[in-house]
């Protein structure tokens, strides 16, 4: 090889995981092959969103090659700026669906929300990596407060199922932290003894959502529709699959939003148990490779993001199955690199980036 | 060592156990993801392979929507033409129950809108008690266009409420086929486990009428037809995607029958209001000609379901229309057992024609005395005169001679006492009686054993013997077709539809009986005489060809060395009057047993009925009003 093109290779592939890049380009082709099923065989969106991947690996090779005491300085900022579009968005928000998610910003209108995904456990990093040495119970508490006050903005749009995935984020930040255990029980006592105030303060779609769950064929045709569709779906998938392109549920109308939130419907349908194994294989092979960088991460602030980032991934994986599989209530989550759509494309991959970041990037702290 | 470094070490221990404190949450935290990933790989199994089954089913219901496409039920038409079942299109008012909130209050809207009468509830209310709530059923039906249009600008007012073309069935004669044609009614419960057990159920998918009586339920494999199918694929709303699939219904065949609708009119008004049973049979064929059951029922009443009002009507009349006495009534034949009986005597050697007997008027045997009919007899008696004169005396002591297992077997070959296999449902067996017959129908030991006394009043066709009028018939026609015997049958050809190819039912004899000719026309020369110069001479007084017929009566109740005075026994106890009969002698067209119960002799209430048929039938006279009974016709 000409030295100039392996020096371009070089610097293409300097701060790539490739254990971590080979798994996530393995989950996306596997997306793109249900995304054409899923839209009936449209060019258009599966190229869409094919494009939308090259974009949100661009994100994640961006990110890569920044070194993470970079991010750390960024934590505050970014988190300030969220906050605060979170507050825009209650005041001035455009309400689409009922919800007030949207900002507009001039030309384009953005999801604060979004950025919070990552802001949220950034911040908890950096927060507890700088009280490293006299981490106290108030310092927990802070934390608590840091992830709550974005949270509950969140929930009030409302969008529970962002609240749900960036308190989820956030507490892992908490608990890797090193929150005590008793500490830990008192909260789930506590959380558990406050679930009937949660109750009220739920909108009543919210709530018609958990009690649907609950018991789906109550309202077949109403908030059950999904779960009911979805599980026929699957269970009719049997153990080999209906085959690509041949999902009758799929290409019927039956599954609802088929080729963003419950695309997993699509995909199991199609591909059966068999399908559905290898897909948390690949998964699984993320989770792992993320893991493996997070135990070996130089510090503190690395460690808690890298673990929020990897726990993250794993909650939006398993809340998707868990609501398309009818476990879990049905709360707007997208399946991680399967799902179409280019923000929570380009969200976990730029997590993936720092991912990257902090293993390449280990020898030059250390040194 | 330890001590040593314990500045330095601190620093480092402190390091080095936070990062082991971290990698223990890391792990736990790997446990929980790992968990619950085995959590959902739980699910997915549970949802793919132990509900499989289950899913598949509804996503397959989900997604094809199979619209059966119910194919035309044949119709039936008689030897010419003439229409006995039909189809017709009409409108209907329907109801679905469940989607209705009150059942009442919903008919009484409809009501002002459209005329439903007493009758119309009744119908519905017995009809929602064999129905499933989802099924659409008719409050009324044959509505006008006025009541339509006035319904559909009022529809928005009645969810669970369309109006339907539907297909109906329609007898156009009435009663006068009632019990051959039979009706259909709509499918029950008890049809449906019928039709599943034969695994025939999906092919009346949509299908909301079955056969249930006569030749409707004999031949509604044939009148079904196949229903069609049409595959769609819905989505969710249930709005049909497409096509998948297309059968189209291939129509039910119709039954061309042998029955002549003319005559069965005749038959019909020759019966005047009397009760009684007549079969013609066309001897060379076997083909059923006329087949009658005084009275009928308008099968029309059963099309839609019948109202509580008629059913117990129909049912708790003492005249019993329902019961089909043709094929179902079994009576003892009386004395037209008797050119049977001297058929047997011939064949088995028993009596040559010339052989006579001196008839004093009675015959005694083993202590008991047994009567005729004529006080002081009628001297000498030849096999000619004994079915001439109907000579009681002559049997009695025949019987004897041939046994109770000479003549069982003799008129098993007949078909008498089993059944003929006419193309009808529900014919009875009727009782031959034998030796092992009495040993199976009873149960002590005394009652088991045949007394050979048993069998003198059996040569007179009384005693156990009971047949049906269709047996009788059948065994008529066979003797008048010298011995080659047909199965009874109404249906001549099943037609298709579309080919207009026909199938015929029965083109070949059953069986050909073993007689000999010189026999055969013995008894039919007797049965000349009978009709010429014998106890139905005056029923046949005139008639411009000549037949053969035996006059019969048979005893409703036993009167124990009596002598029967009809006036002295009520009404439903007299004597059935019974005629067997067939024309032109030389070349028999036809033949009949006809059957007048509690109408006394045969000669008097039967044989004038025969007379009309036959007038009708070989020169194409129509009486056109019942028939008097003869009273001056001899009572024997």
């Amino acid at each position: 090889m000409h030295p100039n093109i392996r020096r371009v290779v070089r610097f293409f592939t300097a701060h790539l995981d490739q254990p971590l890049l080979g798994a996530v380009l393995l989950l996306m082709i596997a997306g793109l092959v249900v995304l054409y099923s899923a839209s009936n065989g449209s060019f258009a969106r599966t190229s869409g969103q094919f494009t939308n991947m090259l974009v949100a690996l661009g994100v994640m090779w961006v990110f890569a090659q920044i070194p993470p005491h970079y991010l750390m300085r960024l934590s505050v900022p970014v988190y300030a700026v969220g906050l605060l579009l979170l507050v825009g968005v209650a005041l001035f928000g455009e309400i689409v669906n009922g919800a007030r998610r949207w900002l507009h910003i001039g030309v384009t209108r953005i999801q604060p929300s979004e950025i919070m995904k990552i802001a949220v456990p950034l911040m908890l990093a950096w927060y507890f990596d700088r009280y490293e040495a006299t981490l106290r119970l108030k310092n927990y508490a802070i934390g608590v407060l840091l992830l709550l006050v974005p949270v509950g903005l969140i929930a009030r749009q409302p969008d529970l199922g962002t609240a749900i995935l960036i308190f989820a984020s956030g507490s892992f930040v908490i608990f890797l932290a090193g929150l005590s255990w008793r500490i830990i029980a008192a909260l789930f006592v506590a959380g558990c003894a406050s679930l009937p105030l949660v109750w009220s303060v739920l909108h009543d779609y919210q709530r018609q959502r958990v009690l649907t769950l609950l018991d789906p064929s109550q309202d077949p045709l109403g908030a059950g529709y999904h779960t009911i569709q979805s599980t026929i779906a699957l269970g009719s998938g049997g153990i080999a699959g209906k085959g690509w392109l041949s999902g009758s549920q799929t290409h019927l109308d039956f599954i609802p939003e088929r080729t963003t939130d419950f695309i997993f419907a699509v995909y199991s349908e199609e591909f059966g148990l068999i399908g559905n194994g290898i897909l948390l294989v690949l998964f699984l092979l993320v989770i792992a490779r993320a893991a493996a960088i997070t135990a070996n991460a130089p510090s503190l602030f690395t460690r808690l993001f890298a673990g929020a980032i990897m726990l993250t991934f794993f909650t939006y994986a398993f809340v998707n199955m868990g609501m398309v599989s009818g476990i879990l209530p049905v709360v707007g989550v997208p399946l991680p690199l399967i799902s179409y759509g280019g923000t929570s494309l380009v969200t976990i991959c730029l997590g993936f980036g720092i991912l990257m970041s902090i293993q390449t990037h280990k020898k030059l702290v250390q040194t | 060592m330890s001590e040593l470094n314990i500045t330095v070490g601190t620093e480092m221990r402190d390091a080095e156990r936070e990062l082991h404190h971290f990698r223990v949450r890391l792990g736990i935290a790997s446990t929980f993801v790992l968990v619950m990933f085995a959590l959902l790989f739980a699910r997915f199994f549970y949802l793919q392979v132990v509900m499989h089954e289950h899913y598949h089913t509804l996503a397959e219901a989900n997604r094809i929507s199979i619209l059966p496409i119910v194919p035309n039920r044949g119709i039936i038409v008689d030897r010419n033409g003439v229409v006995l079942a039909t189809n017709y299109s009409a409108y209907t008012l329907e109801i679905t129950p469940s989607k209705v909130e009150s059942l009442e209050a919903t008919i009484d809207e409809l009501a002002t809108l459209v005329e439903i009468g007493p009758r119309d509830r009744r119908r519905f209310k017995k009809l929602l008690e064999e129905s499933k709530r989802f099924e659409s059923l008719p409050i009324r039906t044959r509505l006008s266009d006025e009541e339509i249009a006035r319904f559909a600008a009022n529809r928005y007012r009645f969810p669970g409420v369309d109006v339907r073309a539907r297909l109906f069935r329609s007898y156009p004669q009435g009663e006068l086929f009632s019990h051959v044609i039979g009706h259909i009614g709509r499918v029950n419960q008890k049809d449906l486990d019928k039709l599943e057990a034969e695994g025939r159920s999906s092919n009346y998918r949509g299908t909301d009428y079955i056969g249930k009586t006569g030749l409707e339920y004999s031949y509604e494999d044939q009148l079904h037809g196949t229903t069609g199918v049409e595959q769609v694929e819905v989505d969710s709303g249930g709005r049909a995607v497409r096509s998948l699939s297309r059968s189209s219904p291939i129509s039910g065949s119709n039954l061309v029958l042998k029955l002549d609708a003319k005559l069965q009119e005749v038959v019909y008004n020759a019966f005047g209001d009397r009760r009684g049973a007549l079969v013609a049979i066309e001897p060379s064929t076997g083909g059923v000609l006329a087949f009658v059951s005084k009275p009928g029922f308008d099968p029309n009443l059963f099309v839609d379901g019948i109202d509580q009002e008629n059913w117990n009507e129909l049912n708790n009349s003492p005249d019993k229309p329902m019961v089909n006495r043709a094929l179902a009534g079994t009576y003892p034949p009386g004395s037209t057992f008797k050119p049977f009986m001297a058929l047997a005597a011939l064949t088995y050697g028993k009596r040559t024609p010339g052989q006579a007997i001196s008839d004093p008027g009675f015959y005694t045997f083993g202590g008991h005395t047994f009567r005729d009919d004529k006080v002081g007899g009628h001297g000498m008696v030849d096999m000619y005169k004994s079915i001439v004169a109907s000579c009681d005396t002559y049997y009695y002591i025949l019987a004897n001679d041939l046994t109770i297992d000479g003549i069982s077997r003799f008129m098993g070959t007949l078909g008498f006492g089993s059944r003929t296999g006419i193309d009808l449902a529900g014919e009875a067996e009727g009782v031959l009686p034998s030796q092992e017959w009495k040993r199976k129908r009873f149960k002590r030991p005394e009652q088991k054993k045949w007394y050979a006394g048993e069998t003198i009043s059996i040569g007179i066709g009384q005693g156990y013997n009971s047949y049906t009028p269709l047996q009788l018939a059948a065994a008529t026609a066979t003797l008048a077709n010298d011995g080659v015997m047909f199965r009874p049958h109404l249906v001549n050809y099943v037609e298709e539809v579309h080919t207009r190819q026909r199938t015929p039912i029965e083109p070949r004899p059953l069986r050909s009986l073993d007689w000999k000719q010189e026999h055969i026309a013995t008894i039919k020369r007797a049965m000349v005489g009978v009709n010429k110069e014998g106890t139905s001479a005056r029923a046949f007084a005139g008639a411009q060809y000549t037949s053969g017929g035996k006059t019969g009566t048979a005893q409703v109740i036993g009167l124990k060395g009596e002598k029967y005075v009809e006036s002295r026994v009520a009404e439903r106890h007299r004597d059935h009057a019974l005629f067997i009969a067939y024309a032109p002698a030389e070349n028999p067209k036809i033949a009949v047993a006809v059957i007048v119960e509690n109408s006394g002799f045969g000669a008097r209430a039967a044989a004038p009925i025969a007379r009309q048929v036959f007038d009708y039938w070989l020169l194409g006279k129509d009486a056109k009003k019942p028939v008097k009974d003869d009273d001056d016709a001899p009572q024997y």
